[in-house]
């Protein structure tokens, strides 16, 4: 197992967000978490990047239990990328500054290699001619690409996607959703939290629905998504209304 | 020209119009009323002495030199103090605690104690130590006692510009694995300091003007030199010429303040 996810734990104040969520993932995985707001998608993932301390449980990654409280959270977080959904990229530096900024400051790579290292990033996403472009002359499409650069040029070992199309003028989905087919292509461990049910039928190897900090029903992408056998998912896919 | 633009054009000439005639009257009744006053031509001989005016003006001129030199030298101190001291206070790590409290203590003590008596207490009691010169010049002194009175203040700006970037820019800062350190000089800081240019730029206005507070322990810049040539002259008109280059200096940087406040707030809109 790449990263396997025991009996994960969370409040914040009153508000109990996961309540003993488990949930195995292979390496090359893709894997979709569903469910209605509230439900813990996006406290998950910021559990796994270490952004949100757990307040009990075990999260391994290659075996190791990374959510043991003291540990140093920063080697593990290079490995592990995370998308956000209001794309949260810097508004002071250019695209490729965005991008450049950790591997420099992390010694991963500098310079000229470094330069093209990240001009061949944009290139293959699409992005070589707006490399100087500041964040706010870009389209919400271009700004949630060019986020998805910045994580993987610390060639993470797993991506984390949180709603990463759910901010976007609708025209502007398809093109964040094409590189994301992409990585998955490129046989990357993906856990994409999403309301985007078309790309979850199409790219996910399993779909997990969650509810209340649980995954109440969990399978291979068409089952769950076509023919669920819990209440809850067939509620919140709205299987059951008649046509 | 469109029906909405000649209407338009029609209210902007009478607005005008309007605004020109009552300035116009309110102007005319000061000049007509106010030399009706009984002690008009007194106050005419003494404050708008116009050869006295003009003896002393180049003499105030190159006071205000000392003034500028005082206000150019405390500002890169003022900048990298007042930070220093907004990181101190922020910091989190047990082992700094010190500095934390060390900050607290001063931003405290100097936010709540008047400017002048600052002054009178640095200014007189450092030299009062018996330092050798020239570290026993009220010059100095005078200066570092502004320097750390406004440092208390900028650090005050330069912490809420730093809480005014939002959480989400951290977290991404911090997602890819950076330092605290490195996410706080990279990603936070650049943001905030941008963001209260035109706040410390209000600073560095209510700075110039209080240069002027230490003629009262010795250097002899504007205010000092006006109040020389008033005592000699026995006039107050060098008051007023004093007055007169000090909003040669803040009108305009009070007005590019408030440009560089007006298109920051244009960009965030």
């Amino acid at each position: 197992m790449k990263l396997r996810l025991e009996n994960l734990q969370k409040s914040f104040g009153t508000n109990h967000v996961l309540r003993g969520l488990s949930l195995d993932v292979a390496e090359g995985e893709c894997i979709c978490l569903i469910g209605s707001s509230g439900s813990g998608k996006s406290t998950v993932l910021r559990t796994i990047n270490l952004l949100e301390p757990l307040d009990d449980g075990a999260i391994y990654l290659d075996g190791v239990d990374i959510a043991e409280p003291g540990l140093d959270p920063q080697p593990i977080r290079q490995r592990i990328g995370i998308v956000f959904q209001s794309f949260n990229l810097f508004p002071h530096m250019t695209a490729a500054g965005n991008v450049r900024l950790a591997p420099r400051r992390l010694g991963r790579a500098s310079g000229a290699a470094l330069n093209e290292q990240v001009g061949a990033l944009f290139e293959t996403f699409g992005l070589s001619q707006h490399m100087d472009h500041y964040p706010d002359q870009l389209s919400g499409g271009q700004q949630q690409r060019v986020a998805v650069i910045r994580a993987l040029a610390m060639r993470p070992e797993i991506m984390l996607f949180d709603e990463v199309t759910s901010a976007l003028d609708p025209e502007l989905v398809g093109e964040v959703l094409d590189v994301m087919h992409r990585l998955r292509s490129e046989r990357m461990t993906m856990i994409v939290a999403t309301h985007e049910m078309a790309f979850a039928a199409e790219a996910a190897d399993r779909v997990a629905m969650l509810d209340q900090g649980r995954i109440v029903e969990i399978g291979k992408a068409r089952e769950v998504l076509t023919n669920p056998r819990e209440q809850r998912t067939r509620d919140f896919l709205r299987l059951d209304r008649t046509a | 020209m469109t029906r909405r633009q000649k209407y338009e054009a029609d209210l902007r000439r009478r607005a005008g119009i309007k605004a020109g005639l009552s300035t116009a009257a309110v102007l005319l009744a000061i000049a007509i009323l106010v030399p009706m006053a009984p002690g008009w031509p007194a106050v005419k001989k003494s404050f708008f002495n116009a050869e006295i005016f003009l003896k002393t003006f180049p003499g105030l001129l190159e006071a205000f030199v000392l003034d500028v030199a005082i206000f150019l030298w405390s500002v890169p101190l003022i900048a990298a103090l007042g930070l220093g001291l907004a990181l101190m206070r922020d910091a989190q790590s047990p082992g700094l605690m010190p500095l934390r409290l060390a900050a607290i203590g001063f931003i405290d003590v100097f936010r709540g104690v008047p400017v002048i008596l600052v002054i009178f207490l640095i200014g007189f009691g450092i030299p009062g130590l018996g330092l050798p010169r020239p570290y026993n010049s009220p010059y100095i002194w005078g200066t570092v006692a502004l320097v750390l009175t406004y440092s208390a203040y900028v650090a005050e700006i330069f912490r809420s510009g730093i809480e005014s970037v939002h959480t989400s820019q951290r977290s991404a800062a911090t997602s890819l694995g950076l330092s605290h350190g490195d996410v706080m000089r990279y990603v936070v800081l650049p943001q905030a300091i941008r963001r209260v240019v035109p706040a410390n730029m209000n600073m560095l206005i209510a700075l110039q003007k209080d240069v002027a507070l230490l003629s009262f322990i010795g250097p002899v810049e504007i205010l000092r030199q006006a109040g020389v040539y008033k005592s000699l002259m026995a006039n107050f008109t060098p008051y007023v010429g004093a007055a007169l280059i000090f909003l040669a200096v803040t009108i305009p940087a009070t007005r590019f303040a408030d440009y560089l406040l007006n298109r920051q707030r244009r960009a965030r809109s």
